[in-house]
């Protein structure tokens, strides 16, 4: 799951609970899933900093990746 | 007429300049005011030695200018012209001491027929790419909104990717960048970018591409107008954003790209999100959810009242009617009680067994029993069958 997908979805969590037509407990249920959405978004947003790879094909030709210094 | 004041200022002997001080005040002069200009000029009398270094002069219609190229210059700028050679040369004014002569410290030479060259190759480039629809708008897809993982394809030395680190670095943080190194310029600069473009098809999870490199001359840029890196772009499966050299340069990587972005750093600023403004876009949501969420509970607990209300009156008229039967049964059941019957004066003979005595049979002559009564019982005998 990525960023732009729990915002999707938030958006329609959102859209859903605010249309009226939604019954408590399905609205409840939304509601806990919104929550537990929100808290994914913002720890994924909380990296410290940005982690950088190199990338090299191997002599087989298998990708490997490599932390870059600094 | 004969001032001697005026005779003394212009007596030379106690202030004339050596000739180093003027050629050294002079070299100062002309070497602080010039920064590296282009001259476009005829070569004459161009002279290589086998040092390598050039010697010849520069001329137009009117004058001429000495030039020197030092052997470092001169291995870049292959064969020597011909005198008549019309040129485009980069070059520094300045004064050579040892001769006090005017002349041009040259770093950069290029025949303008070469330009030409390259210009017609450009144009050749562009219009086979053109043929082949890769130019066309509507091939240009979108840059995703919240890409997390980016490929990079430039020179791990470069500043390219230092300007691009930075700038995903502030804005963001939560992104993995993914370097594939290529040599941006020279020879097999072509080949290696074609070969780090066609390794970003194969990264898994890769959003989007960003190839580039930073400023540079017009020949440090030439691979980004190569034919066959222009086609490897359009082969790449995700979006791609070309950022090659500075806001002035345009390349034909530039025309296949989804985006052109003037540098490297816009390229990242560009590609990646403002993580304050998705995080302001999450309090935002968080509002609405909470906001959203009280308003149901709202709806629903008036919802809730009301049914509790129409319960309660239900539950009373069932309790009402029950009640009514309750007191109807009640008082058939107290109608039925044996104490009533008592009441009314009938005895109920009881053996000493416990059981009531019902028939003749039961009653043995001289055998005691009681008789229970509305208020108690008797002890009694029976006199004869």
């Amino acid at each position: 799951m990525s960023i732009a997908q729990d915002l999707a979805r938030l958006e329609e969590i959102v859209r859903k609970l605010e249309a009226d037509d939604v019954e408590l407990d399905a609205a409840l249920e939304l509601f806990e899933e919104g929550v537990a959405r929100l808290r994914a978004a913002r720890e994924r947003l909380g990296a410290a900093e940005v982690k950088v790879q190199t990338v090299l094909e191997e002599a087989g030709g298998d990708l490997r990746l490599t932390d870059l210094d600094g | 007429m004969s001032n001697p004041l005026q005779l003394s200022a212009l007596d030379p002997t106690d202030e004339a300049w050596s000739v180093t001080k003027l050629v050294s005040a002079a070299k100062r002069l002309v070497e602080g005011e010039f920064v590296p200009v282009w001259i476009r000029g005829e070569v004459v009398g161009l002279k290589a030695w086998s040092s390598g270094h050039w010697y010849f002069n520069l001329r137009d219609r009117s004058t001429q200018v000495r030039c020197c190229m030092w052997s470092r210059y001169t291995i870049a700028a292959g064969k020597p012209p011909q005198d008549g050679t019309e040129v485009f040369v980069l070059g520094r004014p300045g004064i050579y001491e040892a001769k006090g002569d005017f002349q041009l410290n040259v770093t950069r030479l290029i025949p303008t027929a070469a330009i030409g060259a390259a210009q017609r190759e450009l144009e050749r480039v562009k219009e086979a790419l053109r043929r082949d629809g890769l130019l066309d708008p509507a091939r240009k897809r979108p840059i995703p909104e919240l890409a997390t993982t980016v490929a990079v394809v430039t020179s791990t030395a470069g500043a390219a990717l230092r300007d691009v680190m930075t700038v995903v670095g502030k804005r963001w943080p939560c992104c993995r960048l993914l370097v594939v190194n290529a040599r941006v310029q020279g020879d097999g600069a072509v080949g290696a970018l074609v070969r780090a473009l066609r390794l970003v098809n194969r990264i898994p999870g890769v959003e989007l591409c960003i190839v580039g490199r930073g400023g540079g001359g017009r020949e440090d840029l030439a691979a980004f107008n190569s034919e066959k890196v222009c086609r490897a772009l359009a082969e790449v499966r995700v979006p791609t954003i070309s950022a090659v050299g500075h806001e002035t340069d345009l390349s034909l990587t530039d025309l296949v790209a989804d985006v052109r972005a003037p540098t490297p750093s816009a390229a990242a600023e560009i590609a990646v999100a403002d993580r304050r403004e998705v995080l302001r876009q999450l309090d935002d949501l968080a509002a609405r959810l909470a906001g959203g969420l009280s308003s149901r509970t709202r709806l629903g607990a008036e919802r809730l009242a009301r049914t509790a209300d129409r319960l309660h009156g239900t539950i009373e008229a069932v309790f009402r009617r029950e009640r009514h039967r309750w007191d109807r049964l009640a008082a058939q059941l107290d109608a039925l009680s044996p104490l009533r019957i008592l009441d009314r004066g009938y005895a109920v003979p009881v053996g000493p067994d416990g059981y009531v005595l019902k028939r003749r049979e039961q009653f043995v002559p001289g055998a005691p029993f009681r008789l229970r009564v509305a208020d108690g019982s008797v002890a009694a005998r029976v006199e004869s069958p």
